[in-house]
């Protein structure tokens, strides 16, 4: 069997028509449900042995359930991202295989015998780790969420890209096991720093690019941790392997990948990663640099463009994912008419610092056109703004930072479609 | 106390003795080692190399190193970053944001440059021809005349037009203190229009489902030859993959499509606008056997003086003839 994914009306319909089909059948009370009453070949033979997927991956029938990218916002697939797709997965974690990559010069083969990890700068003894010695600390299990600071960044000046994948999917959630940086910086001795409140660290990567990022000292002694495990295997090459850094709340670039290098210092590099991207320019043409965190932010994951409501009238599970930057999620309210009544959504569990929080909204559709809407709250009071709050403060070329409401046009075909209202 | 003064006094960071006698895990890094690696340079000059490079010396290595992907002129090839212009565009509908209109301090190009470009061959670059690429990158952005000699002792003096242009994030200020309370929950506006649909600039990708309709990779009969000199040479093409693409979906990039080069005239691929150096050869008759393709990669430059393409060849024999057995590789 092979699915195709096409956003458009063509293929939208397609979809449409053979699971119409599909309900139609199965609601036929009149008729026996051969699927039911004649004896299928898998209840008869047999399947397949321990020995044959050693590694497994999803069944073929997910194979639409995929990371994708969008060809013309870069200038090649090396230095470029793709995007999760979080319209098809449900849950927080989200798994390695399909988590949104990005690289500035491609995923780089790091193995574990030929990985250094170097502390320098204003430190009492610079050292050098082996992979193996980072495995010999002390380590900690958390999960967080990792979104790029371009994320919804195409949608600024207007809708754009048709389908939460695209709009929303720089992100990934994963549970993460590491040392925390400060358990390494302490080894290489900080009494040599000083003062630490005024310090920095610089951390960059083995690859060509180092995407080396300045991160003040009272993050990365608070939460910083220098990871090699996700969701319980080893990172993922495109991911960092054999260790990265995971930077809790932070914009995804700074979560340096095959890190290699954490230097101490007393001001930071302004690097190109920190100067000539990842600042945010306002309208009057000035630009905010050390625009770190990500504020709070959510989205309808389903119904969405790519995953649109196939079943008709009656109950209809709306959900999506809510995240902060600022710690953890306290409450997520739905629209279903572009913001003139909301609903408090269910949270599937109380939320985490710095984690996908998961939420749903258990009701009855009627078959009515509807307006999807989502709105996050955070444990610090900030609520989720609307893409006009944001264009008020900012303009329409901040390029990053884009937490704005996001709207779903939900037809009476059950076809979503990204789209502005006033 | 302050907030952080307490987080480090609560995690023993300031020299308590559990953290002075710290595991003994790792071994102190040499000297050597630190000089390798820690070559970042910083606004005020720190990190920056003894040396010198002018203008016209960059303009020479900017047209060989850079010109591929980022224009004769730094004003960048399709999609890959323009360098020069833009200037008093930022606060317009659509800023054109370059080391000229954009970067706040000249010592990032230097780093950059010197850490990660060029693209594919990342720190192969003399401390020198760092020098001379960015001095003609402000050359190119009208910053400096064309007698302009950039050097170890005037980079961190020279300040760029925007360095003035940032201000640190005030998100807690300007956006926080009014994004903040209880949310409006029934009659929160009048009326709800749709103003911008993403159905009118349909600029989705349209993509199939891959696993299952990917077509099986074909199996490539290539007599006589070692296929581990074919994966060393797929190693190989690390180099070459900024610009060039093969095999099954391969495209035009900075450079044209490979698949099928070996034994084919030269000039040949359909949509690539070629160097005329390049045309002109094709009709006197090139063709990239064994014998020119290792000619050519070895020196690009001195096989074909003019060549658009911006690499410095590869030096090792044993290089020469696994790209070689790689390209051969894919017929077509």
């Amino acid at each position: 069997m092979s699915q195709s994914f096409k956003p458009s009306r063509r293929g939208f319909l397609r979809g449409a028509a053979a699971s119409t089909a599909l309900v139609a059948g199965a609601a036929r009370s009149g008729t026996p449900d051969p699927l039911i009453t004649e004896v299928q070949e898998w209840a008869s033979g047999l399947g397949e042995g321990v020995d044959a997927t050693p590694y497994g991956l999803p069944i073929e029938y997910e194979s639409d359930v995929v990371r994708r990218n969008v060809e013309w916002l870069t200038a090649d697939t090396i230095s470029s991202i793709n995007f999760t797709p979080i319209h098809a997965l449900d849950g927080t974690i989200t798994p390695q295989g399909c988590a949104f990559e990005r690289h500035h010069s491609g995923a780089i083969d790091l193995r574990k015998e030929d990985y250094r990890l170097m502390i320098n700068g204003l430190v009492e003894t610079p050292l050098v780790f082996s992979y193996a010695d980072l495995e010999r600390f002390p380590r900690e299990n958390h999960v967080y969420f990792c979104e790029c600071a371009a994320n919804t960044g195409m949608e600024w000046a207007g809708a754009q890209l048709n389908g939460a994948q695209f709009t929303h999917g720089m992100i990934h959630n994963m549970e993460y096991t590491g040392v925390p940086l400060r358990t390494i910086l302490a080894e290489a001795g900080l009494g040599a720093a000083g003062d630490l409140a005024d310090k920095w660290v610089y951390v960059e990567g083995a690859d060509a690019s180092s995407n080396g990022r300045s991160i003040p000292m009272e993050k990365a002694l608070d939460d910083v941790l220098v990871a090699f495990k996700a969701n319980g295997e080893a990172l993922r090459k495109e991911h960092g392997y054999p260790v990265r850094l995971v930077v809790p709340g932070w914009e995804g670039n700074m979560w340096v990948k095959w890190l290699r290098r954490v230097e101490v210092m007393d001001g930071p590099v302004e690097s190109r990663e920190e100067t000539s991207k990842y600042t945010d320019t306002l309208e009057d043409g000035t630009s905010r640099k050390w625009t770190w965190e990500m504020d709070a932010k959510s989205v309808v994951t389903s119904p969405s463009p790519q995953a649109p409501i196939t079943h008709g009238s009656g109950p209809l599970v709306i959900t999506g994912l809510a995240w902060s930057g600022h710690g953890a999620i306290t409450r997520v309210d739905v629209s279903k008419d572009g913001g003139v009544t909301w609903e408090t959504a269910r949270l599937a569990k109380p939320g985490e610092k710095m984690a996908l929080t998961r939420f749903y909204l258990d009701t009855t559709w009627d078959g009515e056109e509807m307006f999807l809407q989502s709105r996050a709250m955070d444990e610090t009071g900030y609520v989720q703004p609307t893409k006009a709050q944001l264009r008020e403060v900012r303009g329409l070329n901040s390029i990053y930072h884009n937490n704005c409401i996001q709207t779903w046009w939900v037809r009476p075909t059950g076809e979503a479609e990204n789209v502005e209202v006033s | 106390m302050s907030k952080f003064l307490k987080l480090c006094v609560a995690l023993g960071i300031l020299s308590t003795p559990a953290f002075a006698e710290g595991y003994g895990l790792g071994r102190p890094a040499l000297p050597e080692e630190i000089a390798a690696w820690d070559i970042d340079v910083r606004p005020d000059g720190t990190g920056l190399p003894a040396g010198s490079g002018d203008v016209l010396t960059g303009e020479e290595v900017f047209a060989d190193q850079c010109a591929a992907c980022h224009g004769d002129f730094a004003e960048g090839v399709d999609n890959w970053p323009k360098l020069a212009g833009g200037w008093d565009t930022l606060a317009d509908d659509d800023p054109l944001k370059t080391v000229g209109s954009y970067w706040p301090h000249l010592s990032t190009a230097w780093d950059y440059v010197n850490r990660s470009m060029p693209f594919g061959a990342a720190q192969t670059l003399e401390a020198d021809e760092v020098y001379a690429i960015v001095a003609y990158i402000l050359y190119s952005n009208d910053l400096v005349d064309e007698d302009f000699v950039l050097s170890d002792e005037n980079l961190a003096s020279f300040t760029l037009p925007n360095a003035e242009g940032f201000i640190v994030d005030d998100r807690i200020e300007t956006e926080h203190s009014q994004w903040v309370g209880e949310p409006c929950m029934s009659d929160c506006k009048e009326a709800v229009e749709v103003t911008m649909r993403a159905m009118v600039l349909d600029v989705t990708p349209e993509q199939e489902a891959s696993a299952t309709e990917a077509a099986p990779e074909e199996v490539v009969e290539v007599a006589a030859v070692d296929p581990e000199l074919i994966t060393s040479g797929e190693k190989v093409f690390k180099k070459c993959k900024a610009c060039h693409q093969i095999g099954e979906g391969a495209k035009n990039r900075s450079g044209p499509i490979l698949s099928g080069i070996v034994g084919r005239p030269a000039g040949t691929v359909e949509g690539f606008k070629y160097s005329g150096p390049l045309k002109t050869m094709a009709e006197e008759g090139l063709v990239w056997d064994e014998e020119s393709l290792t000619a050519f990669l070895a020196k690009p430059k001195a096989f074909m003086k003019g060549t658009k393409m911006s690499f410095a060849g590869l030096r090792k024999e044993d290089d020469l003839a696994a790209i070689i057995a790689y390209l051969a590789s894919f017929p077509q």
